[in-house]
C-alpha cells in the first residue's frame, strides 16, 4: 500500500508568518520570528482569548507580508490543541475566508499542510493557508494541572510551545520552496501509558511514517539535508534514532527535532523540550523556511508528530496512540 | 496499529532503560526543608496566638493554625507564588495543610472566566474534593465503630 | 533553649512526613490529590487506634500541620461525638471537629480566588 501523495514541483510555499509567546522568543530561534509577545496573554479576558488572538493576528500578518486581501484566499486550513479546536473556530469567525478545522494534536500542521496541497495540485484551489496554534497555560490546564498548583514538573515533561503560525501555499511553476510529496500518518499505539513520556509514545508512529515514506518514493535518509521530527524532545528523539537503527535507517547529523531547536534546554528549564501543535510549525514558518529560502537547506523531511489523548482516555485508562505525517519539502 | 501485549511490554522495558534519573536525593532534601519549615511557621503562629491570648483553649489554637495558614497559602495562591514554591519543594509543599488550600484555590482561580457558579465555585474541589469524601466518610466509619466498643 | 528544641522537634519531624510523601511521588508518580488522601487517612487511622495523641504532645505542629493533623481532628471528633452522644455524634462529630480548616479552606479560597488571576509561567 502506496501511503504517499506526489506534487510533481507545482505546490509552492511563497509566504509564511509567525508569532512566538514570550518564552520562545529568548530561545535560540528568536531571531528568525516575526513577531514575538511581550506577555502571553496579550491583553485579553482569558489565555484562550489571546490564543484566538494570536492566530487571528499571524493570519492577517500573513495577508500583509504577501500583499493579499481576504478574497484572495481560497481556503484555511487549521487547527489547535482547545476542546473542539476553538483557538483556530472562533479566530476564523472575524474573517471571511472558508475553513476547514482539523485535528490531528501536535501533527496537526503536517495535516495541514498535505491537505493543501492536494487542494492546489489539483487545482480545486489556487491559494491555501495552513495554520496552527498552541499556548502554554490553556494546555497546561487542559492536559495537565491548573497553573498556579504547586506542583513539580518530572524530568520526561516537556513545554508547550506559545505561538502562531501560517504559511501560504500557491500554484507555482518556477523555481521555489515547493511541497514536493506528503506521507499520511497511521495511528500507532506501543501501549505507553505515561501522559509525561510524549517521546516514547511518539517515537514509533514518526518511524512508522518515515520508514514509510522512504520505501514510497525510493529514496534512502541520505537523500535529505535534514529529517526534522515534530516535538519528541531529546529524549523521544534518542529514541527514535535506537528504533531506526532496528530498522536499518540511519538518523545520524541529518536528523534533528523542533522541539530540542526552539528552546535551550540548558538554561529554559523546558524538561526534554517543546512540544504542542505550534511548536513544529513554528520552527518550520520561522526557522526552516528562511533557511530553505536562502538555499541553505535544499530537501527536508518535515514530520510532525501528534500524541492524540485526551484528559478523559487517560482518566479511563487508555493507552495513548500517536500519529506523524511526513512532508517532504524541497527547493525545486 | 497498535502491538499486541508482549511486544508492548517489550517496548516499555527498553524504554525505561533509558529514562533519565529521578534525583532523590535532591528531591527529597528539598521536600524535607519545605516541609520542615511550613510546620515551624504553623508553630510559630500557634505560639503567638497562644501569647496574645492566653486563655485560649488548645483546640481553638489549633483551628485558628489551620485558618492562618489557610489564608497564607491562598494569598500565596493568588500572587502566583506558591507553585513556585511547589515546583522547589514537592511533597514538601503538597503534604502539609497548605498544600490542601493550594489545591482548592488553584483551580477556582483557572476556571473563574467560566463565571463563579459553575467556574469557579464548580471547579474548587476538583482535586482536593476526593480528600474532604474520604475524610468525611473515614470519620463517620471511625465514629461508628467507636459506638459499638 | 527548650523552645530550640520544640522547634527543632517541629522542623525535623514535618520535614521527615513530607520526605516521605516524596519518596512516594519518586517512586510512584502519585500527583497531589492522591499523596494528599494517602496522608490524610493515614491521619484518621492513627487517631483510631490512639497513637496520634501521643505524636502530637511529642512532635506539635510538626505532626498537625501536615494533612494528617486534619485526618486526626476529624477522627477525634467522630470519637468523642460517638462517647457522648452515640450514633448521632458519631456522624456528626467528625465536620463538627474539622470544622475551622473546612470552613476557612472553603470561605478563605473562595474570596481569594474572587480577587486573583492565573499568572503567565515560564
Amino acid at each position: 500500500m502506496v501511503r504517499t501523495v506526489f506534487f510533481d514541483r507545482d505546490v509552492a510555499i511563497t509566504q509564511t508568518s509567525s508569532i512566538a509567546g514570550p518564552k520562545e522568543g529568548e530561545g535560540p530561534l528568536k531571531k528568525y520570528y516575526d513577531y514575538i509577545l511581550k506577555d502571553d496573554i496579550i491583553g485579553q479576558k482569558s489565555h484562550e482569548h489571546a490564543e484566538i488572538m494570536m492566530q487571528l493576528q499571524c493570519i492577517k500578518q500573513l495577508l500583509n507580508k504577501a500583499h493579499l486581501s481576504q478574497n484572495d484566499v481560497d481556503c484555511v486550513f487549521g487547527g489547535d490543541l482547545l476542546d473542539e479546536i476553538i483557538g483556530c473556530n472562533f479566530a476564523m469567525r472575524e474573517l471571511e475566508i472558508p475553513f476547514i478545522g482539523l485535528y490531528n494534536a501536535c501533527a496537526t500542521f503536517g495535516e495541514a499542510l498535505i491537505l493543501g496541497a492536494i487542494m492546489i495540485h489539483s487545482d480545486y484551489m489556487s491559494k491555501v493557508i495552513t495554520t496552527t496554534t498552541s499556548h502554554y497555560a490553556t494546555a497546561e490546564r487542559q492536559y495537565r494541572f491548573p497553573l498556579e498548583l504547586g506542583s513539580q514538573r518530572t524530568p520526561l515533561s516537556q513545554w508547550t510551545v506559545t505561538g502562531a503560525g501560517c504559511s501560504l501555499l500557491t500554484k507555482k511553476e518556477e523555481v521555489g520552496v515547493k511541497v514536493t510529496s506528503g506521507t499520511i500518518g497511521k495511528v500507532v499505539d506501543y501501549g505507553v501509558s505515561d501522559a509525561n513520556d510524549m517521546g516514547a509514545v511518539m517515537a514509533p508512529a514518526a518511524l512508522n511514517t518515515i520508514v514509510s515514506h522512504l520505501s514510497d518514493t525510493g529514496r534512502d535518509e541520505t537523500y535529505y539535508d535534514l529529517i526534522v521530527t515534530g516535538d519528541l524532545g531529546h529524549g523521544g528523539s534518542r529514541l527514535l534514532q535506537i528504533l531506526a537503527k532496528k530498522e536499518g535507517l540511519n538518523l545520524g547529523k541529518n536528523y534533528s527535532d523542533c522541539g530540542i531547536l526552539i528552546f535551550n534546554r540548558e538554561g529554559q528549564d523546558v524538561g526534554q523540550g517543546g512540544s504542542g501543535a505550534c511548536c513544529s510549525n513554528l520552527v518550520f514558518n520561522a526557522y526552516l523556511y528562511k533557511m530553505l529560502s536562502q538555499g541553505t537547506l535544499k530537501k527536508i523531511l518535515f514530520v510532525p508528530t501528534g500524541a492524540l489523548l485526551s484528559k478523559v482516555s487517560s482518566l479511563q485508562g487508555e493507552t495513548i496512540p500517536a500519529i506523524a505525517h511526513a512532508v517532504a519539502i524541497e527547493v525545486v | 496499529m497498535r502491538l499486541d501485549k508482549e511486544q508492548s511490554k517489550e517496548y516499555l522495558a527498553e524504554i525505561r532503560k533509558d529514562m533519565p534519573k529521578t534525583k532523590h536525593v535532591r528531591t527529597m532534601v528539598r521536600a524535607f526543608l519545605t516541609g520542615g519549615i511550613i510546620c515551624c511557621i504553623g508553630q510559630g503562629i500557634g505560639d503567638a496566638i497562644k501569647a496574645i491570648f492566653p486563655s485560649m483553649q488548645e483546640d481553638e489554637v489549633g483551628g485558628f493554625v489551620t485558618m492562618m495558614m489557610i489564608l497564607l497559602t491562598a494569598i500565596l495562591t493568588g500572587i502566583g507564588v506558591y507553585d513556585k514554591i511547589g515546583a522547589f519543594g514537592g511533597a514538601g509543599s503538597i503534604v502539609p495543610i497548605t498544600g490542601f488550600a493550594n489545591s482548592i484555590v488553584s483551580p477556582a482561580i483557572e476556571h473563574k472566566r467560566e463565571g463563579i457558579v459553575l467556574g469557579l465555585c464548580a471547579n474548587m474541589f476538583s482535586i482536593a474534593g476526593p480528600v474532604i469524601v474520604f475524610g468525611i466518610s473515614a470519620s463517620v466509619l471511625v465514629g461508628i465503630i467507636y459506638c459499638f466498643i | 533553649m527548650d523552645m530550640f528544641l520544640t522547634y527543632l522537634i517541629v522542623f525535623a519531624i514535618g520535614g521527615g512526613i513530607c520526605m516521605v510523601g516524596q519518596v512516594i511521588i519518586n517512586l510512584t508518580k502519585l500527583t497531589s490529590a492522591r499523596i494528599l488522601l494517602i496522608f490524610l487517612l493515614l491521619g484518621v487511622l492513627l487517631e483510631a487506634i490512639g497513637v496520634f495523641g501521643y505524636m502530637k504532645d511529642f512532635a506539635k505542629a510538626g505532626v498537625t500541620i501536615p494533612i494528617m493533623g486534619f485526618g486526626s481532628n476529624l477522627a477525634k471528633g467522630a470519637i468523642e461525638g460517638a462517647r457522648e452522644s452515640g450514633l448521632f455524634g458519631a456522624i456528626t462529630g467528625g465536620v463538627k471537629a474539622a470544622a475551622a480548616g473546612l470552613t476557612g479552606a472553603i470561605f478563605i479560597g473562595f474570596v481569594v480566588s474572587l480577587i486573583s488571576k492565573p499568572h503567565s509561567k515560564s
